[in-house]
């Protein structure tokens, strides 16, 4: 961590139709550069819908296919097939989706791509409700908070469903959970990521200032506290079976840190903030149970100082 | 060489889509279309035909991937029934509207509930306004050869279209099938080379989000390109007779001369029909039968010009557009409105669900039509009360 080496080329140009502090705008920035020219996305129904351009403008350096709400794995992997019937064999393919396509609508297609082992990237970038249509929940919305469809007279009643895991359950060959907030790690896996064969998923977390009624300008820093209280673990699952934490804090952060910056959980009481905390902590426990029984050890994952 | 072969309406579809090339294969089995690609899959994998086939997970997939693939340059199939068909829906949408030549036999089967396995038209003319064009078949020649008629077309007007068959009639039932000459289809079909496809190093945004400055445009286009189609499947058609000895329009007249009275039919039934008329000629009656074989575009000039000063005529629908009349009697009437003089035109609804339709069920309509005095606009064939 001490060199930096993140791609100055820029494949995202300025002046997308991203919001301030946009999460899922700076996700598809770090993304590109680690992926290249030679690629080709698919977007369904989501916030980047807009963000990429009406028909007349277009702010990426690649093309872009743009699909129905529900079908951003199949329309990569017809993307994926077309593209080798004409010879463009090394082209990397990528879907990319926010979290309700993903999470909700789009989970058949998903699945059935995972299972067929198609040769493509799955993007999520995680903001945790509906954006685009104005803020309401899906299954990737986590218990307690408020949306427009959980009123803050009855938020949000289920936890976030683990949609890693469920990837992880179909043996693909690569998973990862990446942070916007983590731009380094973000880089090495998407990196990682295209040069292997088969379905992959990664799993981005991309904060959403308005979604989340918080400032634009502490995005990065809500984010980067989703991964020091352990609410959004940084790790690598490989087959299915093969579990890597890629970095854990010194010092764990009670998810009060986290959760006082936003809005969208203020209304929560002192018992609910434990009850979300015991959740934190139980799911954490699983996977570092996950990663000593790949690794036999707990010593080694990374705790760097930069992060202190 | 030609060969000739026994053959299935389905397997019939297979070889179509064989001796057209196709590149990029998508589908999900659903009775009663599943041999048309179980036999595609094996030609596939057995390195006759060079493709990929994409085994989904549901027939929204199928056709998901077939946009996409489509989309990316590829030439692009598949092939389901009602149920499935209607998963499609959203899909079909998507191909018309991004302007992709995918091709898609549709073998007619009724929808549920309750549960029906056996043809009727009601599942493919539920589609009739998603921007597909749609040819009917009556046999499982036609059935071959409007495979590659269709692509043909398609790859003109960068519009999709389907292919329907009847379900058993067609679907299960063995014909003698000429399958051409594979350098000579290649000489009628070059492989496909879109205006604009999905590829690495060219920018831009596909489908992106249109404003209302922008999108009224695209759905104008549309338009513009099914009237193009009209033209389009006279002269290749025509072409198609030159190269293979079997000539197709948009509409088929048979003993039409001197016909006082017509009977209109669309798909496997004409066979039948075909069959009633020579009795009914036999007798002196001056019976003749149009045949709609493209039904989107719809040919409106072609039914004026053979309707045309004709006393009456009786329309066959395998459908049924609930609260108003059978589809095509719909269609029927409204191409004929404009006309100064009009034949009177009857609407007669039978073998919904795979009901059985004889030659006397069409002897019997004639006879119907030509008593008939009244207004009455629904006439239902065999209905048990």
């Amino acid at each position: 961590m001490k060199n930096w080496n993140i791609p100055q080329d820029e494949l995202l140009y300025s002046g997308h139709a991203a919001c301030q502090g946009c999460g899922g705008a700076l996700a598809m920035r770090l993304a590109l550069k680690a992926i290249g020219e030679n690629a080709v996305a698919t977007i369904p129904a989501c916030c980047w819908t807009i963000i990429s351009g009406d028909v007349l403008y277009h702010a990426l350096k690649i093309p872009v296919f743009h699909t129905a709400f529900e079908t951003a794995a199949i329309s990569a992997t017809g993307l994926k097939a077309g593209l080798t019937m004409r010879g463009f064999k090394d082209t990397t393919v990528f879907a990319w989706a926010g979290d309700g396509g993903t999470f909700d609508i789009g989970i058949q297609a998903i699945s059935g791509a995972a299972e067929r082992n198609e040769d493509i990237i799955y993007f999520v970038y995680d903001n945790e409700a509906y954006m685009n249509t104005g803020i309401q929940r899906s299954s990737a919305t986590p218990w307690g908070a408020w949306t427009t469809t959980t009123p803050v007279k009855h938020p949000e009643d289920k936890p976030k469903k683990n949609i890693d895991e469920i990837l992880a359950a179909h043996k693909i060959p690569y998973l990862a959970t990446v942070n916007v907030a983590y731009p380094e790690d973000f880089i090495r896996k998407v990196k990682k990521a295209k040069e292997i064969k088969g379905f992959r998923f990664i799993h981005i977390f991309a904060p959403c200032p308005p979604g989340w009624k918080m400032p634009s300008d502490i995005s990065i820093q809500v984010a980067r506290l989703a991964t020091q209280t352990g609410v959004f673990p940084l790790y690598e699952v490989e087959n299915g079976k093969n579990y890597t934490i890629n970095y854990l804090p010194p010092k764990k952060l009670p998810v009060i840190e986290y959760l006082k910056l936003q809005g969208r959980f203020k209304h929560l009481n002192e018992s609910q903030v434990e009850y979300i905390q015991q959740m934190v902590d139980e799911n954490l426990e699983t996977l570092l149970k996950k990663h000593e029984l790949t690794h036999g050890t707990l010593e080694n994952i990374p705790r760097p100082e930069f992060y202190k | 060489m030609s060969i000739k072969k026994v053959l299935t309406g389905n397997h019939a579809i297979s070889y179509g889509a064989m001796v057209s090339r196709v590149q990029v294969i998508s589908a999900y089995p659903i009775t009663p279309q599943t041999q048309v690609v179980e036999l595609l899959s094996e030609m596939v994998a057995d390195g006759i035909l060079d493709a990929i086939f994409v085994n989904v997970e549901s027939e929204h997939s199928a056709m998901s991937a077939c946009v996409s693939a489509s989309a990316a340059g590829a030439r692009a199939f598949t092939a389901t029934s009602a149920q499935g068909l209607a998963l499609m829906h959203e899909m079909l949408h998507w191909a018309a509207g991004a302007r992709l030549p995918i091709v898609l036999a549709e073998i007619n089967r009724a929808m549920a509930p309750p549960w029906s396995i056996w043809t009727d038209q009601n599942d493919s003319l539920s589609q009739r306004d998603t921007g597909w064009m749609q040819i009917y078949v009556e046999s499982n020649q036609e059935a071959f050869d409007s495979v590659i008629l269709a692509y043909k077309v398609a790859e003109q007007v960068y519009l999709p279209c389907m292919v329907v068959l009847d379900a058993f009639v067609l679907s299960h039932t063995s014909e003698p099938v000429e399958i051409y000459d594979q350098e000579k289809v290649d000489e009628f079909l070059p492989p496909y080379k879109p205006m604009v496809a999905i590829e690495p190093g060219k920018t831009f945004g596909y489908g992106a989000l249109a404003a209302p400055d922008t999108y009224m445009e695209f759905r104008y286009k549309m338009q513009k390109a099914m009237e193009k189609a009209i033209t389009l499947f006279e002269k290749e058609g025509k072409l198609f007779g030159e190269m293979f000895g079997r000539t197709y329009g948009l509409v088929e007249e048979y003993m039409m001369d001197d016909a006082d009275y017509v009977i209109v039919t669309v798909g496997a039934t004409t066979s039948t029909a075909r069959v009633a008329i020579q009795e009914l000629r036999k007798q002196g009656e001056k019976v003749g039968l149009l045949k709609l074989r493209v039904i989107r575009p719809f040919p409106f000039d072609k039914v004026r010009e053979v309707l045309k000063g004709r006393k009456k005529v009786a329309v066959l629908d395998r459908n049924i557009s609930f609260g108003h009349h059978g589809i095509f009697y719909q269609e029927i009437k409204s191409a004929l409105y404009p006309l100064k003089e009009r034949p009177q035109v009857y609407g007669y609804i039978a073998g919904l669900g795979g009901r059985d339709i004889t030659v006397k069920d069409f002897i019997d309509i004639y006879h119907d039509m030509k008593n008939r005095e009244d207004m009455v606009e629904i006439i239902w064939k065999g209905v048990k009360l």
